[in-house]
């Protein structure tokens, strides 16, 4: 069993830090609806916004940390030019996508929309970090706040689907590959 | 406050709205930054070649660059104005998602193809 170094960066990238943030946006809508929606006695319990404020820190670094690894690692893998005449475009993602008009759109469409949307979300994620630290038990008394940090929360998880999805998709079609190649398993001899 | 300190009344916000409002709008700016500059590098030969600050990413690298450079500095300026202010946030609100919302629908490429 093994995989190519850049295979392995895609997986980091997308079912790594992608994934998780993914998973982690759940969390964030259900943590902040709940804790805002129903007591509206102004009774809030110290320090209680700590987890909340970490959690979605945690979140903006693993949207930074996905948005740069595919802009910086994997895209230049993926972008690479083909010299004149290389037949075998196994290595480069974007010309063999384009090379065949069954798989054109995969780029022009998804790739050219996943690559900018999704710098969108550590933007967002970013914003709703820094309010939740900075207002911390004060969130209580400002619910236009939390209504944007509600709906922050729900764009950062739309442009991360859309991101993830076509991500995905590129790497059915035309996968990044090349680079050394890592050993995971030892295979039995025959 | 209770004996053990764990549990606090508080009647009346103590922080104004102005930071809030200040990162929520310069949220939108710095969304709405990323489709302008996609667009700017799409349909501009010379802006193409300018934001190739990074040869391996291309474009792409200048364009995602410029608009966290753009982000930062609306928030910085808008902390800077309102962090003292209670803004009306409903109208920062709309103006937010309104940027978020023609940020997605701009950065879809047949979209951002038309203009």
């Amino acid at each position: 069993m093994e995989i190519t170094a850049r295979s392995l960066w895609t997986l980091i990238h997308g079912m790594g830090f992608g994934a998780l943030y993914l998973l982690a946006c759940s969390g964030a809508i259900v943590a902040i609806y709940r804790r805002y929606s129903t007591n509206g006695q102004g009774l809030i319990e110290l320090d209680s916004e700590f987890p909340l404020g970490i959690y979605l820190a945690v979140m903006a670094a693993l949207a930074w940390l996905t948005v740069l690894s595919g802009t910086y690692i994997v895209y230049p893998w993926y972008r690479a030019v083909a010299p004149a005449g290389v037949a075998n475009l196994a290595e480069f993602p974007r010309s063999l996508l384009l090379s065949n008009p069954a798989t054109q759109q995969w780029h022009s469409i998804g790739m050219e929309w996943k690559e900018h949307v999704a710098w969108l979300v550590p933007i967002a994620i970013t914003t709703d970090a820094v309010v939740v630290i900075r207002y911390a038990r004060d969130l209580k008394y400002h619910p236009q706040l939390r209504i944007a940090l509600q709906g922050f929360i729900l764009v950062s998880l739309f442009a991360a689907g859309i991101a993830g999805f076509f991500g995905a998709m590129l790497d059915k079609n035309a996968p990044v590959e090349g680079g050394q190649t890592i050993h995971l398993v030892q295979g039995a001899k025959q | 406050m209770s004996a053990q300190g764990t549990i606090l009344r508080q009647d009346t916000a103590a922080l104004p709205n102005g930071s809030g409002a200040a990162a929520i709008l310069a949220a939108g700016i710095g969304s709405f930054a990323v489709a302008v500059l996609t667009i700017a590098a799409d349909k501009f030969v010379l802006v193409k070649n300018l934001f190739v600050i990074y040869k391996p990413t291309g474009p792409l690298s200048g364009v995602t660059t410029g608009a966290i450079v753009l982000w930062l500095a609306a928030w910085a300026i808008l902390e800077w104005r309102w962090r003292k202010e209670t803004i009306p946030l409903k109208p920062v609100n709309v103006a937010a998602f309104l940027l978020l919302g023609l940020s997605l629908l701009l950065t879809f490429p047949p979209v951002g193809e038309l203009l």
